[in-house]
């Protein structure tokens, strides 16, 4: 077996076996119960509900719980608008770095709290040391929280019977910040300094030779965003770059990193709901899809161009190189390393990227596309990706339950026309801005200006972009000139309906779910833990993917494969 | 209680099939399809294509004339048979109103101007009558309107509403005085106290119920219409954005030419579920019907749909799970007395008790020892009749003073005469009611003789049912207003899963709220005044028809032969409707599938060569695949009217087994289904030179 495969292979029994313990410890931090942590940590974070005047018990229903949620993006949204304009003044600005221009500002700014995290910016040539800190930082951590918040309060939607409150979200996101995403990051930081990453306040070094090299606290950043599934890259160059991704090691803890918390977040479901096999079900789901995916993609990326081999060109790994498709791939982490991120930054909606997916093959390339347009909901992004399993699995449930004869219900919830109503509207809203967007791009003159293969190749790169915006991912094709006031703003708003356009119809829905009575369960209920379930939601969500997408793919990354299989 | 039912209609009977030919035209109205978002999206994307047609035939057309007006004309098809379906449906359900309405046929009505039956009256049209007028009807004439029976004794034929010939008797006071209009008296007469006001009786309940005229959406039809209108939008954007991706292809290809408006709209139609959506109304209707053929009539399509989901199922015991009555089944004498001694006495004691439990002991004394009956003139015997207040009854032979009664009444009995209670007599009394019986004791003056055991006779095969219920994942409650001992071992015998003694009224409400506050789905039969309260709050409430107005009004479904088993039935169809939806709703998506391979390569072949590889079924041409999958998309409907009228298969296993089998049926089933019948319709279209 290859390096490529066993490095797959332990990668998730890593990734699994690190579910479990972190899971456990996330339910106990949304459940109000104490951790190790609670010693430290606890008077922190009485400080900070007294400073901010919140009460721990205070209930919130879902509408001012979305709307807590909303508050804190828009003032998010205003602060870090407010750092990219005025960072020419303020501190910690060695390079000297201009304010951002104000589409870009815009854009840049709405990926962040968006948790999208699309690279329209170029972190290194654009942005001060502060603005990295103060600004990004901070949004990678709160976007994160906020996934984990609205999953908390789905969940609890789900377990409470007859009630009206979700919880608190102040607290659900102090709590999420405090006791999960803060020491795991910390940690993950100290790790990824030691490979090499840098961390420091300095100008920028200049070499003899004439290089410039970009300096700054890259590492302290790279640890929220791989584990917030948050994905902006320090430099524009993202974890290709030597400073930020140094080592094939460190390469491996970032990609375990970015699905790690996604993944322990079921398990923290089938605690919070009291019945562990729901949890382990729907992480059985995400693990069939992904491990589907990244054999596929794997497959593509370590056999190489099959056109090339035609041309007495060598793409076998050997001592001298990695083999494989190498074009637009770091030596250090090969076609195996580069896929396995690939497919776990596209699975998850981290959207970081250790090489450029543009130049992947086409089979190989269109495994990130799919994830992403499967709704972000293979692991997904924090706490988004498993908000979103949900709403397959309430699809899942409503037509299985129906199939067995039965009004459907999810964990003794019955699934009704509201419910199905905001599942619809979660599951569509990002899939059509995906289809528009791409409809407006091909249509409009300035955006086709933008493609820069011709070709089904370039049909990809649109369809790319607008799939990784709406789904909150932030990967691009690279090859697709985005920095342009219509993708700027177009892609902004495609991020903000993949963000809030899914937020608001999961509270809505945990809200009517939240005021139901639980049913007991008996044999004529449809049970939810089942492989037989596991391959139903499966079944779903890659069948709503499949009819959605299917024709836009048909004309890109199937047209290119079928074409470059036809021309060998 | 027999169990009657209606004839079974033939699927495809001729004059309802001609009538739902005629109707599905006539259903063709944009006004009538706008109800159901999947079709009326059909509709528009027809309307569309004959539109292209028009346009071909003026030479600026997009492609040759006669493969558009084919393509709108099988779009055309997929509409008409989706409301042919609906029509079949409800043609169905028509031909029962019609039968109904035959016995609505104009009736006088002889109104009572006082109370007395003897005093004046004026004859009226039975649409006069209105709430709390009173009327006399007499043998031969039929009764004019929903009732109660507030003089008299009549024996009426209620075949008109449920099909049974054999007369029912009807009489005023107690739970038998409920008179249905349309409904004949055959003998004696009746004095009626109207209850409801003309269009508003049992009658014209059943006929709007059965024709569907009121028929509303279920909650569950609802949100499956969501989840497809939900699914139809997605599709719309998938294809509707295929024409500038497919330009945009074009021109970076630089061959081949856009994607046709007809290969689109062809696209959009095969991709919607239209095979769910145009039989979802036909699946309702059909549950309906299915209710009916089984001589339910449901208030609402809600009650049919919540029958589905019961998971508490209250019972009566008499009646439902025992037969009505006690019957002897051992004379135990005391000790010294000879068994011979006990049944002599027994059978004497009861030989003019005309009770059940009477009967059952002389026919005992008759099977076990050999008794005659004798003639009680000739033995000089006076009889002397159970009173409240002596809880005894017995004869009087001569001197001889022979009494049966419950144990207590017997022991002072006994003792007034100077004689004791033995001790053995009292623990054979004890053993019995621990088992669940009724012990009767004998005594002769002063001798206590022995007892007679009287027990509750389970019907057969009903332990079957329950068990068949428990695997449904239904619990059964027996509710009876004995005490908690002989409830117990009833329970035990009978096999169901709980118990509710000494019931009353509001032991029984209480009952059902606990259930309901637990998240439960509470189903009753009932037929009393005093079951009114727990009918109108448990979730499925069956009345008999036998039963009182109150019980009708209070349940939300009517059973016609007052048959308490009945709801298993109803359970079943209940289920049944859900999943046929869910079955086909699954099949409907499942296609989809094949459909793409089907349309995808011929849509986009000529811009990309390669793509011509998607053609996995080798289909003839661009055209006929493209025609192939409409032409499927239209017959597929058609095929599945019968199993849409009839319901998808109910089997009373787990949840985890029928969504096994209905996975591998209707999904599995629906994926491959249309790879063979795409491929084999555009070989028929080849075959028979109808494709270019």
């Amino acid at each position: 077996m290859s390096h490529a495969w066993s490095q797959n292979l332990l990668y998730l029994a890593l990734l699994l076996s690190l579910a479990y313990p972190l899971g456990t410890h996330m339910a106990k931090v949304l459940e109000d119960g104490r951790t190790l942590l609670h010693p430290i940590l606890r008077p922190l974070e009485r400080g900070i509900y007294r400073l901010m005047g919140i009460h721990e018990d205070d209930e919130m229903g879902w509408k001012a719980y979305a709307w807590s949620i909303t508050l804190i993006k828009l003032l998010g949204l205003a602060a870090v608008f407010l750092l990219m304009k005025t960072q020419a003044a303020l501190p910690l600005n060695p390079e000297r770095q201009a304010n951002v221009a104000s589409g870009l500002s815009f854009n840049t700014d709405v990926s962040f709290i968006t948790n999208t995290n699309w690279q329209a910016y170029g972190g290194e040539a654009t942005l001060s040391y502060l603005t990295q800190m103060l600004g990004l930082t901070v949004q990678n951590f709160i976007s994160a929280a906020t996934g984990i918040a609205v999953l908390a309060a789905l969940v609890r939607g789900i377990t409470r019977r007859s009630a009206a409150g979700l919880g608190n979200a102040w607290v659900d996101l102090v709590r999420s910040t405090l006791y999960i995403l803060l020491p795991l990051s910390f940690a993950l930081a100290l790790f990824l300094v030691s490979q090499g990453v840098i961390q420091n306040l300095s100008a920028y070094l200049h070499t003899a030779g004439g290089q410039v090299l970009a300096m700054g606290p890259a590492a302290s950043q790279v640890a929220i965003k791989m584990l917030g599934t948050n994905g902006g890259g320090f430099f524009g160059a993202n974890a290709a770059h030597p400073f930020e991704n140094s080592s094939p090691l460190s390469n491996f803890v970032q990609m375990l990193s970015i699905l790690l918390i996604p993944a322990a977040l079921c398990v923290t479901f089938g605690h919070m709901v009291k019945d562990r096999r729901q949890g382990w079900a729907l992480l059985a789901a995400m693990t069939v899809m992904f491990v589907g995916a990244l054999a596929v993609c794997t497959q593509a990326e370590v056999k190489g161009n099959p056109a090339l081999d035609g041309l007495g060109m060598t793409q076998v790994a050997s001592l001298d190189q990695p083999g494989g498709n190498m074009e637009g791939k770091e030596l250090r982490f090969g076609p195996g390393g580069s896929a396995l991120w690939a497919t776990a930054t596209t699975a998850a909606s981290n959207g970081s990227v250790n090489a450029m997916h543009d130049s992947f093959t086409p089979l190989g390339g269109l495994v990130p596309l799919w994830l992403m347009q499967l709704g972000e909901v293979v692991f997904g992004g924090v706490g988004s990706g498993l908000y979103g399993m949900l709403m397959f699995a309430l699809v899942a449930v409503f037509v299985g339950g129906l199939m067995v004869g039965r009004t459907p219900e999810y964990l003794g919830k019955k699934v009704e026309a509201f419910e199905m109503k905001m599942a619809s509207i979660a599951i569509l809203l990002p899939c059509a801005a995906v289809l528009i967007g791409t409809a407006i791009s091909v249509l409009v003159p300035a955006a086709v200006a933008s493609v820069s293969n011709p070709g089904p190749h370039g049909f990809s790169q649109i369809l790319y972009a607008w799939s990784s915006a709406s789904n909150n991912n932030g990967s691009a094709f690279a090859g697709l000139n985005t920095n342009t006031p219509f993708y700027n703003n177009g892609l902004a708003v495609a991020m903000l309906l993949g963000r809030f356009g899914v937020i608001w119809p999961v509270l809505a829905l945990a809200g009517s779910l939240v005021k139901k009575k639980h049913t007991p369960e008996g044999l004529g209920t449809l049970p939810t833990h089942t492989p037989l379930f596991v391959g139903v939601l499966i079944g779903v969500v890659l069948l709503v993917g499949a009819l959605t997408f299917i024709p836009a793919l048909a004309l890109g990354p199937i047209a290119e494969h079928l074409t470059l299989r036809s021309i060998r | 209680m027999t169990s009657h039912s209606r004839q079974d209609r033939p699927l495809f009977e001729p004059a309802i099939a001609r009538r739902a030919v005629l109707d599905a035209f006539r259903k063709l109205s944009p006004l009538h399809q706008l109800r159901n978002p999947v079709m009326f999206t059909v509709w528009i994307c027809s309307a569309f294509a004959t539109g292209l047609w028009i346009q071909a035939l003026t030479g600026r057309g997009e492609g040759r004339p006669g493969f558009i007006l084919a393509i709108s004309l099988w779009l055309w098809f997929t509409l008409l048979f989706a409301n042919f379906a609906e029509a079949m449906a409800e043609g169905r359900g028509k031909a029962q109103a019609d039968s109904l309405r035959r016995s609505k046929r104009d009736v006088k009505a002889r109104r009572l101007l006082g109370s007395d039956r003897t005093g004046p009256h004026e004859v009226v049209d039975a649409p006069a009558l209105r709430v709390n007028d009173l009327v006399l009807v007499e043998a031969g004439e039929t009764i004019p309107g929903d009732g109660e029976a507030i003089e008299g004794v009549a024996s009426v034929n209620e075949s008109a509403i449920t099909g049974e010939s054999a007369p029912v008797i009807r009489e005023s006071g107690g739970d038998r005085s409920a008179v249905t209009g349309g409904t004949l008296v055959l003998s004696d007469w009746l004095v009626i106290c109207i209850s409801s006001n003309p269009g508003e009786s049992f009658l014209d309940r059943m006929i709007a119920m059965v024709e569907g005229a009121k028929r509303q959406k279920t909650p569950n039809e609802i949100a499956l219409d969501i989840l497809l209108a939900g699914l139809t939008l997605i599709f719309l954007l998938a294809t509707a954005t295929l024409l500038p991706y497919s330009v945009f292809s074009t021109k970076a290809a630089g061959q081949g030419h856009p994607v046709t408006l007809t290969a689109l709209v062809s696209l959009l139609v095969c991709l919607i579920p239209t095979t769910i959506g145009g039989l979802l109304s036909a699946i309702g209707i059909a549950g309906m019907d299915r209710m009916i053929q089984a001589n339910v009539i449901a208030t609402s399509g809600r009650a049919v749909e919540a029958a589905g989901d019961v998971d508490v199922l209250l019972l009566d015991k008499t009646g439902t799970i025992t037969l009505g009555n006690r019957q002897a089944v051992a004379f135990l004498p005391a000790d010294g007395v000879g068994l011979k001694r006990l049944a002599d006495a027994a059978q004497l004691s009861s030989l003019a008790d005309e009770t059940p439990e009477g009967r059952s002991i002389v026919v005992l004394a008759k099977e076990q020892h050999g008794l005659r009956e004798r003639d009680l003139h000739a033995l000089d015997a006076h009889f002397v009749p159970f009173t409240a207040q002596t809880r005894m009854s017995g004869v009087n032979l001569g001197t001889r003073q022979i009494r049966k009664g419950a144990a207590s009444a017997i022991e002072a009995y006994v003792q007034s005469h100077g004689g004791t209670f033995p001790d053995d007599l009292r623990r054979t009394v004890d053993q019995i009611s621990m088992a669940g019986g009724t012990p009767l004791v004998v005594a002769e003056g002063p001798h206590a003789l022995g007892v007679i055991q009287l027990k509750d006779i389970v019907k057969g095969g009903i332990k079957d049912r329950f068990a068949e219920l428990r695997d449904m994942g239904i619990k059964t409650v027996m509710i009876t207003g004995d005490n908690p001992l002989t409830a117990a071992a009833i329970a035990a015998e009978a096999g169901v899963d709980d118990f509710l003694a000494q019931a009353t009224p509001e032991a029984k409400l209480k009952l059902i709220r606990e259930y309901q506050a637990g998240g439960r789905l509470v189903a009753m039969t009932g037929d009393g005044t005093n079951d009114a309260p727990a009918l109108a709050q448990a979730d499925v409430a069956v009345a008999m028809n036998s039963g009182t107005q109150a019980a009708k009004e209070a349940g939300n479904m009517v059973d016609l032969d007052s048959n308490p088993t009945k709801l298993i039935e109803i359970v079943e169809i209940g289920k049944q409707m859900l999943m046929t939806r869910g079955s086909l709703a699954t099949f409907s998506i499942a296609n989809d599938v094949a459909k793409y391979f089907a349309i995808l390569p011929a849509a986009f072949v000529a811009t990309y060569p390669a793509l011509g590889a998607l053609n996995v079924m080798r289909l003839h041409s661009p055209e006929s695949a493209i025609l192939s999958a409409v032409i499927f998309n239209a017959l597929i409907i058609v095929a599945l009217i019968p199993l849409a009228l009839r319901g998808v298969t109910y089997r009373p296993v787990g949840a985890a087994q029928l969504l096994q089998r209905n996975l591998l049926l209707y999904g599995a089933g629906g994926l491959v289904v249309p790879f063979i019948g795409i491929k084999a319709i555009d070989w028929l279209l080849v075959a028979l030179h109808l494709t270019a």
